[in-house]
């Protein structure tokens, strides 16, 4: 697996880490202006350590759903083309507002991404669809906002079970969720992201 | 369908160039079937001159429509929540203070004299027939505010939940929004141990137990949770317990993201159960 132009391994404090080039958003440690990009809080970082096939390399268009405070975002931010940040609840979106303005092609909405409609006057269609919402019916989700992938696209999903089903056993939820997801994409691979990120599957599909 | 029909439905349709307040409600509020180009669309319709623009002016738009829409979602805050709580509160608490005022003194001069808001309610509706017009229109101002009470029961059921999603699923808009009055905010509520949680609202019998005059108290306002009610007495230490624990860990959600997680439920539901079925035993 090959990084995306952007993405370096450097050491900070003697270790590896991910890195990518911008301004520091929640903290994290610096080297010059490459920022550590911790896999434990990223699901995008842990499919990357996990050497997923992601297909990014670099200056794509990308949709990111679920985009929280922007930890994840902002990385993505530092090494993709315009980026279009969708984010539901109020409080995180006042942090990702935060790591919006000084990236100049990071486009924040506050916008609920069970209903496309309400951004679709907005958002351009993407090369990369990254989804990581905490809630039930991620699958709808992903389907729902297939429209915006380009045919040659790809969409990267981390998969919460604990979302889905706090009393199931969560290799029958991903079953379950990949099932569903099959009505709109062919996934090309699928891995646990533990010990990152515990019960979390990380998904890569195409539109189909 | 040409490029000029399709700006029709973008975030840019009619919008001046420069126009940044009405960039700003047409990202927040417009709506389109289908995603398109917009980019190569605002170009050749004649907004920008270049994408490049065309991405400064994206970027401008969104940031000060979403920076608005934050705020607004997030006037109907923790504080204010706390405001219409104690109010809520005040209202009935006068109300029913001003009802005893009200029994005491229709009881010297009526025969079928009852007690309590209710009474004092049925007295405004018939009115004064003569003698009674002070009494009556005493009875007239609980009535005002047992309505003021209801009314902002209401305003709380429905902002609680904005607030705080997770804490007002577990405890209930009403309860939800006590707790959040008696920390003093949703963040002094969730920097809370459960513990304390678990006997907020019963200050005095924690006092008196800290003298040690008294056993420490079980609960304090979750008392009133079906969780708590429905649990049989000597189980209810436990039930406080539990709940309180599941209170403080959706206070934390709620304050530190902000996401609803349903899990939560799930699980105060089969913790509660489990302690009620002890009593089975």
């Amino acid at each position: 697996m090959t990084l995306p132009e952007g993405v370096e391994r450097r050491s900070f404090g003697g270790d590896e880490w991910l890195a990518t080039r911008g301004d520091p958003v929640y903290g994290e440690p610096t080297d010059g202006h490459w920022r550590r990009w911790d896999p434990r809080r990223s699901k995008l970082g842990a499919m990357f350590e996990d050497g997923m096939e992601t297909g990014l390399s670099g200056g794509e268009t990308v949709l990111y759903l679920g985009a929280a405070a922007g930890t994840t975002v902002s990385h993505v931010a530092d090494f993709a083309g315009p980026t279009y940040a969708v984010e539901f609840a109020a409080r995180p979106t006042r942090d990702l507002l935060d790591a919006a303005d000084p990236r100049e092609n990071l486009f924040p909405l506050l916008k609920d991404a069970r209903n496309p409609e309400t951004y679709a006057h907005v958002v351009e269609p993407v090369n990369t669809l990254i989804q990581d919402v905490a809630t039930r019916g991620q699958a709808k989700v992903a389907l729902a906002n297939r429209q915006f992938l380009r045919d040659d696209g790809r969409l990267l999903l981390a998969v919460k079970a604990r979302s889905e089903d706090v009393t199931s056993d969560p290799s029958d939820v991903f079953d379950s969720v990949l099932e569903t997801l099959t009505d709109g994409y062919e996934p090309l691979e699928t891995r646990s992201l533990a010990p990152f990120h515990e019960d979390h599957l990380g998904v890569v599909a195409r539109p189909r | 369908m040409t490029d000029s029909d399709a700006a029709g439905e973008s975030w840019f349709a009619g919008i001046d160039p420069g126009d940044r307040e009405a960039a700003m409600t047409a990202i927040r509020e417009g709506t389109a079937d289908s995603p398109r180009k917009w980019p190569e669309i605002a170009v050749s319709s004649g907004f920008v001159d270049d994408e490049s623009d065309y991405y400064t002016e994206l970027h401008e738009a969104t940031v000060r429509a979403t920076r608005e829409a934050v705020q607004e979602r997030e006037r109907a805050d923790d504080q204010q929540l706390k405001h219409s709580i104690r109010a809520m509160n005040d209202c009935e608490r006068v109300a029913n203070e001003l009802a005893e005022r009200v029994a005491e003194w229709a009881g010297s001069r009526r025969e079928d004299a009852g007690t309590g808001v209710g009474y004092a309610r049925r007295l405004a509706e018939e009115g004064d027939d003569g003698d009674d017009a002070a009494l009556v229109s005493l009875a007239e101002r609980i009535r005002d505010l047992d309505d003021e009470a209801a009314a902002l029961r209401a305003h709380v059921e429905r902002t609680a939940p904005e607030v705080a999603p997770n804490l007002s699923a577990l405890a209930g808009p009403v309860l939800a929004a006590r707790l959040i009055a008696l920390a003093g905010g949703l963040k002094h509520l969730a920097r809370k141990p459960a513990g304390t949680i678990q006997v907020l609202g019963a200050e005095d019998a924690l006092f008196a137990h800290l003298r040690g005059q008294a056993p420490s108290p079980k609960h304090g306002v979750i008392f009133v949770h079906e969780a708590i009610q429905g649990t049989a007495p000597e189980q209810r230490g436990s039930a406080a317990r539990a709940l309180s624990g599941k209170l403080a860990i959706a206070a934390r959600v709620d304050h530190y993201t902000g996401d609803r997680k349903p899990e939560l439920d799930a699980e105060l539901e089969a913790r509660i159960e489990r302690i009620q079925e002890r009593e089975v035993e």
